[in-house]
């Protein structure tokens, strides 16, 4: 099973640079052409369920917009 | 069916603060902010760091960064930097400078700072022009390169040629740790962060001065657009400021960070 992932996206601090969609390996970002945040950039978003939670576009957004998660398997208690 | 949790592979930095950056979309600055705040955390340093601020467009560098903050007149962060590092020697402290405040009016600052080997952290934030007053010529500025200074490109014989920061800088015996990184792509992001941490480091090994010069972009005064501005850095800025470790004290070598 592939590792999967997600990413949410904070309006507050995105301004749609689209720096993110270029680096994205992955190729699920977009910028949301139906909503703007409080200083009117159209934000970031998944469009895909492929996401790996690499982490690449947190590593490119100047401003630290996004947070990354990736799904763990849980190790079962031994009994 | 195994069952899974959500591990957090990356958040906002804890010594940002809750603030929305001035700073235009796309703009390097904020990739430059964001690595000092990851390394300051990782670190733990955050309770004895001072950062200077310069005039530029990072001038308001102060209100992004949880931590003491003061701001430097034009140029002057070095010279503040010496008397805060002097008075404080245990606290940490850098500078964070543009071209035109570090290369340009701040140039003999930055050139003493070094010489004397004060023991401070600079990072140096090469766009190659003057972000913050619209767009004009810096030192740093490639040949030919238009600017609202230079309209037909920048003349060299007229103008001079771009002053290479790093290599000036790894030349005085005071420097401990002086490389140049890049901005403009994830790998080099990465990278940029490792010079940064290693920079502290040296200063936290009292190691002399370390500056770590980023290439970094300003679409908007470049005129082009984000992407494009990331293929400037990468094919007309690279070739004229070679990235590489120009300095690196014998006793970081085999740090692992
Ligand atoms: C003493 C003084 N001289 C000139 C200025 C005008 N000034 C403000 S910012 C700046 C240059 C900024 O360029 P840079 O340091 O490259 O930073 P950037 O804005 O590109 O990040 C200049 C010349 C000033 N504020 N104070």
């Amino acid at each position: 099973m592939p590792v999967s992932g997600w990413i949410v996206v904070d309006d507050f601090y995105c301004k749609g640079c689209e720096l993110c969609i270029e680096a994205c390996p992955e190729d699920v970002l977009e910028l949301d052409m139906d909503r703007l945040t409080p200083k009117g950039y159209h934000p970031v978003k998944m469009i895909e369920e492929t996401c790996t939670g690499c982490g690449i576009c947190a590593i490119v957004c100047p401003d630290a917009a996004i947070t990354v998660y990736r799904e763990k398997p849980v190790k079962q208690a031994r009994r | 069916m195994v069952s899974t949790t959500a591990e957090v592979v990356y958040q906002r930095p804890e010594s940002f603060t809750d603030v929305h950056t001035h700073y235009c979309p796309g703009c390097t600055h904020g990739i430059a902010h964001r690595l000092i705040a990851e390394v300051i955390d990782e670190m733990g340093l955050r309770e004895k760091t001072i950062g200077v601020a310069p005039v530029g467009c990072s001038v308001f560098a102060y209100k992004y960064f949880k931590m003491d903050f003061v701001e430097a007149p034009h140029g002057r962060a070095p010279a503040m930097a010496t008397g805060i590092k002097r008075v404080l020697p245990e606290n940490t402290v850098f500078t964070y400078q543009g071209d035109g405040d570090l290369a340009s009016i701040g140039m003999a600052e930055i050139m003493h700072a070094a010489a004397r080997g004060e023991n401070i952290t600079v990072i140096f934030i090469n766009n190659a022009i003057y972000g913050m007053t619209g767009g004009q010529m810096a030192p740093t500025t490639l040949p030919g390169m238009k600017t609202t200074s230079s309209p037909f490109g920048r003349d060299v014989e007229l103008t001079g040629h771009p002053i290479r920061m790093a290599e000036i800088l790894a030349i005085m015996d005071g420097s401990g740790y002086i490389v140049r990184r890049s901005l403009h792509n994830a790998a080099n992001i990465r990278k940029s962060k490792k010079a940064i941490r290693l920079a502290f480091e040296a200063q936290e090994r009292g190691l002399g001065f370390s500056m770590v010069e980023l290439l970094s972009s300003c679409p908007t005064n470049w005129k082009i657009s984000v992407r494009d501005s990331m293929e400037f850095i990468a094919d007309k800025m690279i070739p004229v400021f070679p990235l590489g470790d120009y300095k690196v004290s014998p006793s970081l070598e085999g740090l692992k960070v």
